[in-house]
């Protein structure tokens, strides 16, 4: 149970903030922390494949579109002018469509969102297959350089195609039921209930990869990660645990985008852009990689402070910064950073420099 | 019929004849030495055996199936473990975690039911658990469970492989120069260990430099010089035989 007891102070954050931001009247903050969570989700799943199974994924961002795309737009195309036909006839006897208004209060028939998360989850672990399964026959970083090329596809996809909006995405996505009243919106009056709709996801997120961390899986993927040949020669079966542990961050990051969308009633093809990936991978970095709660803490962190508009302008610099940092000076994460080790690193800048010289 | 049969076994890298036409078996429960100068072949001839590498022909035959052409986590799964000339402990993992992935083909747990903590998945973690910590107690290191692998001494690190490798519960246990880095003590220690292994009703077949070690505890040795099988037999008979001395000694 030891496992589980930084839950707690993780608790106790969630509903200080909450309090805090209520007495001091300034809960526009839960807005960012909110959208923080969300993106958590993501980053907490690419922090399996990279910190235990040892892949990088230059696509994420790639999955969060996907999920956030597929939802928005099957929940916003109005299918009313092909009600008589017989798959949409099909569809509203399954219960896979609701009606609602637009804001002309003209009636629309659209699919539900479950059934557009159903969608859209499935379509991303058939991509993420899809691109897995050339890429990891293979040993090396050919995983990283298959995901840039299809984040970049997506990028370029949704930013071409009428369907998906252009460069103005996809808007008025709405609501997204969860059961009874409660539901994922950008409602003002739902703020509150967002907030911890979100944190419980992201809870949920993590308890189950904890569990999978602690289990013959996760032993099998820091195997692998520790040694390849040696979890081979023991029966792992190496290319598909490296596989079905990229296709599950998949999924983690397309269930990421499905909720920020109906969140934020909307998405635009930044969500899909390759420094959001980037982004994704320096935060699991200064996370120290093999760490979920560091990827947690430092997920919430950076992305509150983007969110917020700290960076400025300098908003991917700043990312990109930190990769470079974070990969000379702290390897193994800004939590255990080992400042013997920052100051052998500058000793040998200097060295260097007087080699030159 | 043997355990584990060779058949005009080849493997060539290029122009060179890494194993040559080798030809042997290995009998049920009995301990066999592949022993050799180096660059003879035998840790290649162990990398054909358990899958590291393809041969380029000729036939291993392990309880009836053949083994050509089988990955080596397949092999694995038939029941063949084996241990590295230079350990290969998993970064990062405790001593017992090491012996605990040595139960991967043993249970059945995939990633739904880890992530879910299914009951049975529970079950089953205990029972690796157990497993785990008894062949750590059985190979008497069962103080440093808790301990990361790699911080281990070399000494202890060969005892957490062995254990991890009998985790898999093998029919067959290679071990690759099982005395390398030991001095004389420890090398009579892992001796009386392989012949613990022994009789459990494990067959052990053993690449080693150490002369010692082989002629103290097995059954049978094959020599092997330049890729080619130059002597097999008894260590009585390998130890008398004029080729081997010239092999080992020159003339």
């Amino acid at each position: 149970m030891k496992k589980y007891l930084a839950f707690i102070p993780f608790f106790l954050f969630v509903v200080t903030v909450h309090l805090l931001t209520s007495w001091t009247d300034t809960l526009y903050y839960l807005t960012q922390m909110t959208m923080s969570a969300y993106y958590c989700l993501l980053i907490i799943g690419l922090c399996v494949v990279m910190g235990y199974a040892g892949q990088i994924s230059l696509g994420h961002a790639g999955f969060f579109a996907i999920g956030g795309y597929i939802s928005a737009a099957l929940t916003t195309s109005n299918l009313i002018e092909y009600r008589d036909l017989p798959l949409v006839r099909l569809l509203d006897s399954m219960g896979m469509l609701m009606t609602g208004q637009d804001i002309y209060g003209d009636t629309l028939i659209v699919i539900t969102p479950w059934m557009a998360c159903l969608a859209a989850v499935i379509l991303a672990i058939l991509l993420a297959y899809l691109i897995g399964i050339p890429a990891l026959k293979l040993k090396g970083h050919y995983l990283a350089m298959a995901t840039l090329g299809f984040g970049i596809i997506i990028y370029r996809i949704v930013l071409a195609t009428p369907y998906f909006g252009e460069a103005d995405g996809i808007a008025e996505v709405p609501a997204f039921v969860l059961f009874g009243d409660i539901s994922v919106s950008g409602d003002f009056s739902s703020r509150v209930s967002n907030y911890y709709i979100a944190w419980i996801l992201l809870t949920l997120g993590m308890v189950l990869l904890i569990n999978l961390i602690d289990s013959r899986v996760g032993r099998a993927l820091r195997a692998i990660h520790g040694a390849e040949d040696a979890a081979d020669s023991m029966g792992v079966d190496t290319t598909a645990y490296k596989l079905n542990v990229f296709v599950l961050s998949a999924v983690f990051a397309a269930l990421a985008g499905v909720f920020m969308t109906h969140y934020n009633g909307s998405i635009g093809p930044s969500e899909a852009g390759v420094m959001k990936s980037v982004r994704y991978v320096a935060i699991v970095a200064v996370g120290g990689m093999a760490h979920l709660w560091g990827a947690l803490i430092m997920g919430i962190t950076l992305n509150f402070l983007s969110l917020r508009g700290v960076f400025g302008t300098y908003d991917d610099a700043v990312f990109g910064v930190i990769l470079i940092f974070i990969m000379l000076f702290a390897p193994n994460g800004l939590l255990r950073i080992n400042f013997r080790h920052v100051a052998t690193q500058l000793l040998f800048f200097r060295r260097a420099g007087k080699k030159e010289a | 019929m043997a355990l584990l049969e060779l058949d005009s076994v080849h493997k060539r890298f290029g122009g060179l004849k890494a194993v040559n036409d080798v030809s042997f078996a290995v009998e049920e429960k009995s301990i066999k030495a592949v022993i050799g100068p180096n660059g003879a072949g035998k840790t290649t001839l162990f990398n054909l055996i358990a899958g590291s590498l393809p041969s380029t022909s000729g036939s291993i035959v392990f309880n009836g199936q053949e083994l050509n052409r089988r990955k080596p986590y397949q092999i694995a799964g038939l029941g063949i473990a084996r241990t590295f000339q230079n350990i290969k402990m998993f970064n990062g993992m405790t001593a017992l975690e090491n012996v605990m992935v040595g139960r991967h083909v043993q249970s059945r747990a995939g990633f739904i039911s880890s992530m879910f903590r299914l009951p049975r998945t529970w079950q089953e973690e205990k029972d690796i658990y157990t497993k785990a910590m008894g062949l750590l107690d059985f190979l008497e290191i069962g103080e440093y469970a808790n301990m990361e692998a790699t911080s281990l001494s070399f000494g202890q690190q060969r005892a957490v492989e062995l254990a991890r490798a009998l985790a898999l519960e093998p029919t067959l246990l290679l071990l690759d120069e099982p005395a390398a880095g030991l001095n004389i003590y420890e090398t009579a220690e892992v001796g009386r260990l392989i012949t613990k292994i022994r009789d459990l009703g494990i067959t052990v077949l053993l690449v080693e430099h150490d002369m010692s070690l082989v002629m103290d505890i097995s059954d049978e040795i094959v020599v092997l010089s330049f890729g080619e099988k130059i002597a097999e037999g008894l260590p009585v008979d390998i130890q008398n035989n004029s080729e081997v001395i010239k092999v080992y000694l020159g003339e």
